[in-house]
């Protein structure tokens, strides 16, 4: 691994120190600030490195993929609790979902329909996960989530995965083809699916099921019962987070940067100079401008790279083995201009770099200018690499916050 | 091209199989998909194609493009939710599925879809609340056909 760099040694040392201070070990403590208001220790690191699918058996390491910890309890209980890293921060979806073979403890079952045990399938861009309905109390720095719905990944009691779930594409229900013991999915929705699934019939799209031992029926979900951000659960600092990682040049072993919790609630969560970008909140997307044509775009820190048009319109060859990313022979600095529902826009350049010569070396976990195509050419998925060297709000729909109601995106 | 608006669900039963069809197959397949997913659906003719385009209740938008032989050469979903991509893609899924686990296995991490097989290229982007896709067979591309016409 390639050693911490001096100003980052500085600041975990500082946050090592402020922790202790505050006498937040870790996971669940408030304490008191200065006017004697109460206020959480809201500020969670995350790591970007090769992850926990870097080593035998599975020996295929991630690259742009931010991880960090999570500790869930048995709603109530102080003592039936697990901590578990390798958890990927997503702001690309909403709900905390556990690998099974990562939990040791046992959660209570969420049930519906005749006692009949809920399970979930949640559909990515890449395959879907399946996998029962649970509550648990959730710790991250400072903060709590109370009765959080979460999904529970695979596992060996609901095996039976209806067709309407598994027609999704590639399963990704062990931690080989998920990436990550879990997902914890900060993103600018509050549910997973919304209002859809609170409807009955064909209407219903069919991500919540339940389920006996043998077979599965599509169930309504209301709201409060679906799985969802556990940042909209927390007591305070509950209407957004900041994505904060330092610039990175070229690729690097790791590195780490921080998961703050609440948009101005906090003297270190200001919105400062940050420009806030509306999102249209049934889609979820921005606006981005790139060579005079307009496209949309949204900001994601679980894609591991930034994904846009494709070679015929970029000029960028995609690598021979790696097709999905982009290998021009130098590294390129494209401009590209996002603009929010509001009307704010904003331009910068971002690197396009070759992802083979990036990619070559096994224990690289992170790499500026990983990119690729985003071929059915009208979006621009602003992956990871976006948020380097950027402190990136994602503000959650309905939130009130310093820059307005969310949601947004404000860097 | 020019197209025409031409039927409903209803008037497509009414409608010779041999003008209908699914990515690979031909005729019956279109039906089945609008069946499947309680859908519902319009067609339109025109000089090199014919368009299906189904409307699923979960407001999925499907596209599926059938050759003059009435073969479905390419299919488009657009919406907050995957379609039924087991019917869409028919005999081709489990080779879509199949690819995505071999590009999990490359370092590829999450991110938008990009199978380039000798004859089946599937391409998925976006995130929950928000889905495309588009698929299609390039050796049965009719003449005059671009794939940026596939939209």
């Amino acid at each position: 691994m390639k050693p911490v760099r001096p100003h980052e040694f500085l600041s975990l040392f500082l946050a090592g120190i402020l922790t202790s201070t505050v006498g937040c070990g870790g996971s669940s403590t408030s304490t008191s600030s200065g006017g004697g208001s109460t206020t959480a220790n809201n500020v969670q690191t995350i790591t970007v490195n090769t992850g926990p699918t870097a080593g035998p058996p599975i020996n295929s390491p991630a690259i742009n993929e931010a991880f960090t910890s999570v500790t869930v309890c048995a709603p109530g209980s102080s003592s039936n609790c697990q901590t578990i890293s390798g958890i990927l921060v997503d702001t690309g979806s909403p709900g905390l979902r556990i690998l099974s073979s990562a939990l040791t403890i046992s959660l209570p079952q969420q049930t519906g329909t005749g006692g009949n045990a809920v399970v979930e399938c949640l559909p990515f861009v890449d395959g879907f996960t399946w996998g029962p309905v649970q509550t648990a109390d959730l710790s991250i720095a400072g903060e709590q989530a109370k009765n959080l719905p979460i999904q529970i990944i695979g596992g060996t009691a609901f095996t039976n995965i209806p067709t309407s779930c598994s027609s999704n594409g590639a399963e990704e229900d062990d931690l080989k083809s998920l990436g990550a013991n879990g997902i914890l999915g900060v993103g600018s929705f509050v549910q997973d699916c919304g209002d859809a699934c609170t409807t009955t019939g064909s209407n219903n799209p069919g991500l919540y099921y339940t389920c006996t031992s043998s077979s599965c029926s599509v169930t309504t979900e209301s709201l409060t019962e679906q799985v969802a951000n556990p940042v909209a659960f927390f007591a305070s600092d509950n209407n957004g987070v900041i994505i904060d990682l330092p610039g990175v040049t070229g690729a690097e072993a790791s590195i780490s940067g921080s998961l703050v919790f609440g948009i101005g609630t906090q003297s270190n969560n200001a919105l400062g100079s940050a420009t806030v970008y509306t999102i249209n909140p049934s889609t979820g997307d921005i606006t981005t401008r790139f060579n005079n044509n307009t496209y949309s775009g949204f900001l994601d820190t679980g894609s591991n790279a930034i994904f846009f048009l494709n070679t015929a319109a970029t000029g960028f060859p995609t690598c021979t083995d790696l097709t999905f990313f982009y290998c021009p022979t130098s590294t390129q600095t494209p401009s590209a201009t996002n603009q929010g529902a509001n009307g704010a826009s904003g331009t910068f350049t971002f690197t396009v770099a070759n992802a083979d010569t990036l990619t070559s070396n096994g224990t690289i976990g992170v790499a500026n200018g990983l990119a690729g195509p985003n071929s059915i050419a009208n979006t621009f998925d602003w992956g990871l690499p976006f948020f380097f060297g950027r402190k990136v709000y994602t503000a959650i729909e309905g939130q009130n916050t310093p820059g307005g109601l969310g949601p947004y995106w404000a860097y | 091209m020019r197209l025409t608006k031409a039927c409903s669900i209803l008037g497509i039963l009414a409608f010779p199989f041999s003008l209908l069809a699914s990515l690979g197959r031909d005729a019956t397949s279109v039906q089945e998909d609008v069946a499947k997913m309680q859908a519902t659906l319009h067609t339109s003719s025109g000089n090199s194609y014919t368009l299906h385009e189904i409307q699923t209740p979960t407001a999925v938008a499907i596209k599926e493009y059938a050759s003059p032989v009435g073969q479905v050469f390419a299919v488009t979903w657009k919406g907050p939710f995957h379609p039924d991509l087991r019917q869409l893609l028919g005999r081709y899924y489990d080779e879509y599925v199949q690819a995505v686990r071999t590009r999990r296995a490359q370092r590829a991490g999450r991110g938008p879809i990009l199978i380039q097989h000798a004859g089946l290229v599937v391409e998925v982007s976006g995130h929950l609340r928000s889905f495309t896709g588009r698929a299609y067979i390039p050796q049965q591309l009719p003449a005059g056909i671009r794939v940026e016409d596939i939209k």
